[in-house]
């Protein structure tokens, strides 16, 4: 008996899993970033390159998995 | 999926790769993005050679856009990354960022509506240039083997070498021009396949036969308008990142130790 079925790809399920990391990673950087400029305003401009790198780092992983959706295809 | 093809009409479905072939003579040479890449090209150079062509000392509004952004390349990502010795790489920076933002930007200009960028192939040509840029740069400055040593071996116990140096290695020359490059296509080739979404479901949702599915399709609309919003912050927000991240790599390669 089959309790649940899934047709289809299940691409789109790994990839909604893949990317609870880096949003986790993502939401800290820029909780950080808040803080950081809440306690010392005038160091938003300073900290805010470093902001942008941090969040396209951890980015690139969830980017991964869009692309490696599409490279590991199976069954084509 | 018949039920959708029927629903949808006047609207391509599903929409293929045959979408980018233009008509005519240059049917397999000439496609839609390669006229959008020499469009972008066009606009950066006309741009900047017309809007300096007679500098003023008071500058008019042209004038004055392309002032405000090559001192955005130069000070705010050349010299804040690199330092005093980013003076020189700024032309190439800020070019980077206007030749890349104007490709993003058709992304969500009507007619257009796809960028460039979403096509592996381009990322790819940009990063690659700027992995020759960084690497030359590096091995110029301190030589083949001591940048080769510079790049691969941090300052770190000895015993922890054979872990580092591979690690190193892979990091800094094989997954940065793979990351660069990954990070602009996946961006603007995901936000391309977000507003399809939503304008076809938008189609699907609105010829749908239930009065009370219907109504829905305006949602959906309404989501296609925040989505491209949305897509002129990504737009900008990529540009501005491939930039700072070429500035990165060759300030990394420029230093002493890192």
């Amino acid at each position: 008996m089959n309790l649940a079925a899934v047709s289809g790809s299940l691409a789109a399920v790994g990839y909604g899993l893949a990317a609870i990391g880096p949003a986790i990673g993502i939401g800290l950087i820029f909780s950080a970033y808040i803080q950081a400029t809440a306690r010392q305003p005038e160091s938003a401009g300073l900290t805010r390159s470093y902001l942008f790198l941090g969040f396209v780092i951890v980015e690139a992983l969830a980017l991964f998995g869009i692309a490696f959706g599409f490279v590991w295809q199976a069954g084509k | 999926m018949s039920q959708v093809r029927i629903l949808a009409e006047g609207v391509p479905w599903p929409p293929s790769v045959g979408e980018f072939y233009l008509p005519g003579w240059m049917y397999p040479w000439v496609t839609k993005f390669t006229v959008l890449v020499w469009i972008a090209v066009a606009i950066v150079l006309a741009f900047f050679l017309l809007s300096y062509r007679r500098p003023k000392l008071v500058p008019s509004r042209a004038q004055w856009m392309a002032e405000w952004l090559y001192g955005f390349g130069r000070d705010s990502i050349s010299r804040e990354m690199i330092g005093r010795e980013g003076l020189p790489f700024a032309p190439y920076i800020t070019s980077l960022f206007a030749f890349i933002l104007v490709m993003n930007l058709f992304t969500i200009v009507p007619f257009f509506q796809i960028p460039p960028t979403s096509h592996i192939a381009f990322p790819a040509i940009l990063a690659l240039i700027t992995w020759v840029l960084y690497n030359w740069v590096g091995i110029h400055r301190h030589g083949f083997f001591r940048y080769l040593k510079l790049m691969t071996m941090p300052p770190a116990p000895l015993w922890l070498m054979p872990l580092l140096i591979p690690l190193e290695f892979f990091s800094n020359f094989l997954l940065r021009p793979f990351t660069l490059s990954i990070r602009l296509f996946a961006n603007m080739f995901a936000g391309h396949f977000i507003l399809l979404v939503f304008t076809l479901g938008g189609f699907v949702l609105a010829s749908s036969s239930s009065l009370f599915i219907k109504p829905i399709s305006v949602l959906s609309f309404v989501m296609v308008i925040l989505m491209t919003f949305l897509e002129l912050l990504v737009a900008a927000l990529q540009a501005y990142v491939f930039a700072l991240l070429s500035a990165l790599y060759v300030q990394q390669s420029l230093s002493e130790e890192h």
